[in-house]
């Protein structure tokens, strides 16, 4: 082939052979497999051998976590030295993007369980429409959301009466997490965590401005806030999920209401301090090292996204888990 | 950027090269392919004759749950992803994938993966036992402790294939050559880019259901257990949520390598481009609201078997329309049947007869009847093998002479292609009519009167087999000691830009992007 000069295209940066990715592999399988020998461990072992699974996992972990770092700080140097070019600047765009989507399919499934779970399983489990058969498993059964009782409660003796394998006693919680009514809404968590998830988009937005407007002072402060503000909302979690498991029995083994509530506001906790990890990062970088200019600044832009996604994940949940 | 290819073992280590990553992935499915065969070996030797005679009930299990598993995620999904990855770049002027980092990484998630699936083999309480749909509570409750390597097998093979499907849609949307609009793109690169929709939105679902059981083994959570308020239906829903989409997954990339195949020996163009751009679509999009024609048993209401019904037929009219554009391609133009050309024939007539019983499945009070014999069995071997690995084959011997710059043996090919197409429908067509007859699926005896019929599926099935190692060597023996083909366009017939470089291709294609016609 030819080669023909085309000057107005920039060339694509392909970067040289890289070692980075096999070692985020090892950590990464390595630590997958120290985690599942810990929870075999925990679940089915005698307790009389040591697999060191913990040690294992630690290990792994802390080295992908170094890879990533490297990672992402090489991708960084690359963009200050001037090698991407707006075609490659956009190929990341285009992968964070794509990524974001694939969270919200993972948050999707959870929520499609919990319409599921609700809608259906429930009044079938209490002998409605296509459940009817289900009257012989369980009489007492009937169904409410929240589930304060669960079907294995409702039988003779309770449910520690018909324990189910290895794990299978399902208790009912004695409160569960809705609105307490307007005279203790001052002390409902999630209305207060609605305020500051929403508050810190906003807050994000204005640091961006500040950015864009070539306003260090302003990009600094406002994104410091944010970081703050997510600290606030994982502290205000925390405190929620002791009050939950000691003073109203919700708890993980609490049946399908339990199970939701924790997996649902878990996972978004989870992704909640991913992003703030994330937006504290870009925040080291503008305030200690001056990254950032107001025309490239994917690391922050990426962050940002990420930020407001999982606050549109808050509002489903606020909506679906707590108020309906 | 101008240089070649590192030496020794880290070239293949360390690689950001797209051609190279392709040629990984292609030999890891490759191996998966044969390791995924010899589980299947044992499970025809043992289905021979009625009784048992070689393995437990309980290693059989373990079997047909290995090699669904293996085939699918470490056989036909990866060497795809190989084709794409060698491909692609090539056919839309690239000079690489988007991200080649994250491509390395894609790649080399895998082999440890499959390595610490494989190796639940040797441990206490042996493999993943409750098929490759691994239904709760088989997969919770009932589970061999296993199940938690499983667990997190699965998460890694979904990072490995939510990042390789973002770098293709950044590869195929940002890395096009000026002139080459998403209407000029070859077939293959628009089934791709569907199909790499579908991975991002269907993967992380299937990562999510196994967490549930995860939670549900270890930590008492209740999603798949009625006696805490969840449902072991709800693990059907979502798995064939993600399950549908998959077999998609699976097939486009096929379709794209057929239609990039049949008007090269047809010497036309393909017919209805458009049309075939349409259709592709809307299989992607009906297939995310027929899953539930999986679970037609399990006690839905009737009007969700009706919806589930018709929405099903419907993704006939599609796929139909594909079949007969391959058809019309073929039409009166000046056919040659090379190797490639007839296993992509062997496609389209097979992967119809799959289309056909899938619709017959795709009724429901019918499917009461099939559902769970071997008449499904027949059905997706029909569709998976005579469709996505038949495609497969077409495509090696379509680019193997431009990948290696030399030209494989035609009469070995041809032979290949004839001993596969009669082990395949020695296998698996009898299973049909044992299917209908009620043979069970998933079991390590049966009846007597399905005696003769498991046995032609057993010698079917080691003729197959054979063909895969004869193909093996047929590629090596290419490798080493095939006829340098010496031209751009190995194929007469053959249009897109992969012609325009020299076989084979340089190190690093379209450093500047080609001139697009
Ligand atoms: C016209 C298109 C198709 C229709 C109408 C169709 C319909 C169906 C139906 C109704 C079933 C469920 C049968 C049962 O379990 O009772 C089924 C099973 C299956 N189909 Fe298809 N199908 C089609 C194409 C495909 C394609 C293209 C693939 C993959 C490449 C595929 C792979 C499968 C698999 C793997 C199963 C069995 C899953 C299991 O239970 O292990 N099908 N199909
Ligand atoms: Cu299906």
């Amino acid at each position: 082939m030819a080669a023909q000069d085309d000057s107005t295209y920039e060339a694509y940066y392909v970067p040289e052979q890289s070692k980075m990715a096999l070692c985020a592999t090892i950590g990464l399988v390595t630590a997958l497999i120290g985690l599942a020998t810990a929870f075999n461990d925990m679940t089915f072992g005698e307790g009389t051998e040591n697999t060191h699974s913990w040690l294992i996992f630690n290990l792994g972990l802390a080295f992908f976590v170094g890879t990533l770092f490297v990672w992402f700080r090489t991708t960084i140097r690359e963009n200050r030295a001037g090698m991407n070019s707006a075609q490659l600047k956009h190929s990341y765009a285009i992968g964070m993007q794509w990524f974001i989507f694939s969270e919200v399919m993972f948050f999707a499934v959870f929520f499609g369980a919990l319409f599921y779970v609700r809608n259906l399983v429930g009044p079938w489990l209490a002998g409605e429409g296509a459940g009817e058969m289900n009257y012989l498993l369980w009489p007492d059964f009937s169904y409410s959301w929240p589930m304060m009782e669960t079907p294995q409660d409702s039988v003779v003796g309770g449910a520690a009466a018909q324990p189910i394998a290895n794990n299978g006693v399902y208790t009912g919680p004695e409160r569960d997490m809705s609105f307490p009514g307007w005279s203790n809404i001052a002390h409902w968590l999630p209305l207060w965590n609605t305020v500051i998830l929403l508050s810190s988009s906003f807050t994000v937005h204005i640091a961006h401005l500040g950015l864009k407007q070539n306003n260090r002072a302003k990009l600094n402060l406002w994104l410091g806030i944010t970081v703050f503000l997510g600290i606030l909302f994982v502290s205000l979690q925390i405190l929620e999920y002791y009050e939950a498991y000691v003073e109203y029995g919700l708890k993980l083994t609490s049946g399908i209401y339990g199970t939701t509530f924790f997996m649902l506001t878990g996972f978004h906790g989870f992704h909640v301090c991913l992003g703030m990890f994330m937006l504290l990062i870009q925040w080291l970088r503008a305030t200690t090292a001056g990254h950032f200019t107001a025309d490239d600044h994917f690391g922050f832009e990426a962050s940002s996204w990420y930020w407001h996604f999982v606050d549109v994940v808050w509002v489903g949940l606020f909506l679906f888990v707590y108020i309906l | 950027m101008a240089h070649g290819p590192a030496k020794g073992l880290s070239r293949w280590l360390l690689t950001t090269n797209h051609k190279d990553i392709g040629t990984l992935y292609l030999w890891f499915s490759f191996t998966m392919f044969l390791l995924g065969g010899f589980f299947a070996m044992i499970i025809r030797a043992e289905l021979f004759q009625p009784g048992l005679q070689l393995v437990e009930p309980e290693f059989f299990n373990q079997m047909t749950t290995m090699h669904g598993l293996v085939m699918v995620f470490g056989a036909i999904m990866p060497s795809f992803v190989g084709l794409a990855n060698w491909m692609i770049p090539m056919m839309i002027g690239a000079p690489d994938m988007a991200l080649p980092r994250m491509n390395n990484w894609s790649f080399w998630i895998l082999p440890p993966t499959f390595l610490m699936l494989a190796s639940t083999l040797f441990m206490e309480g042996g493999a993943p036992n409750f098929g490759w749909t691994f239904y709760a509570p088989l997969s919770t409750t009932y589970a061999p402790s296993t199940v938690t390597y499983f667990i997190f097998g699965v998460h890694l093979m979904g990072l490995s294939s939510i990042m390789g499907s973002i770098n293709i849609i950044a590869t195929v949307v940002n890395m096009r050559a000026p002139g080459m609009t998403y209407m000029k793109m070859p077939m293959f690169v628009w089934t791709w880019l569907i199909t790499a929709f579908l991975l991002v939105a269907v993967m992380p679902v299937l990562a999510g259901l196994v967490t549930m059981m995860l939670m549900d083994v270890h930590f008492g959570t209740s999603f798949f257990s009625a006696a805490g308020g969840g449902d072991p239906v709800l693990f059907q829903h979502i798995f064939w949520f993600f399950g549908h989409p998959e077999v998609y997954i699976i097939i486009l990339p096929g379709f794209g390598v057929v239609s990039q195949i049949i008007p090269t020996f047809s010497r036309k163009p393909l017919f209805g481009y458009d049309s075939m751009v349409y259709a592709t679509a809307s299989i992607a999009f009906l297939s995310f609201i027929v899953w539930a024609h999986h679970m037609y048993t399990v006690g839905m209401p009737i009007a969700g078997e009706l919806f589930f019904m018709y929405a099903t037929m419907l993704i006939a009219v599609p796929t139909g329309v594909k079949v007969f554009n391959w058809i019309t391609t073929m039409w009166r133009g000046s056919l040659t049947f090379e190797t490639p050309m007839l296993f992509a024939i062997g496609f389209v007539f097979l992967f119809t007869i799959g289309g056909f019983t899938g619709v017959m499945l795709a009724l429901a009070p019918a499917d009461f009847q099939y559902h769970d014999s071997y008449f499904v069995v027949a059905h997706f071997h029909y569709v998976m093998v005579a469709g996505a690995v038949f495609s497969m084959t077409a495509a090696v011997y379509y680019w193997l002479p431009k990948w290696t710059g030399k030209m494989y043996n035609e009469s070995m090919g041809k032979a290949q292609f004839w001993v596969s197409f009669v082990g395949f429908n020695l296998t698996f067509f009898p299973q049909h009519f044992v299917g209908l007859a009620g043979m069970p699926r998933r079991i390590p005896d049966y009846a007597l009167q399905f005696t003769d019929f498991n046995m032609m599926s057993s010698i079917g099935a080691f003729i197959y087999g054979a063909s895969q190692l004869f193909f093996l060597f047929n590629v090596i023996r290419t490798i080493i000691a095939g006829e340098p083909v010496n031209r751009d366009k190995v194929w007469e017939g053959a249009e897109g830009l992969e012609w325009t470089v020299s076989s084979p291709p340089p190190y690093h294609t379209f450093t500047t992007p080609p001139p697009v016609k």
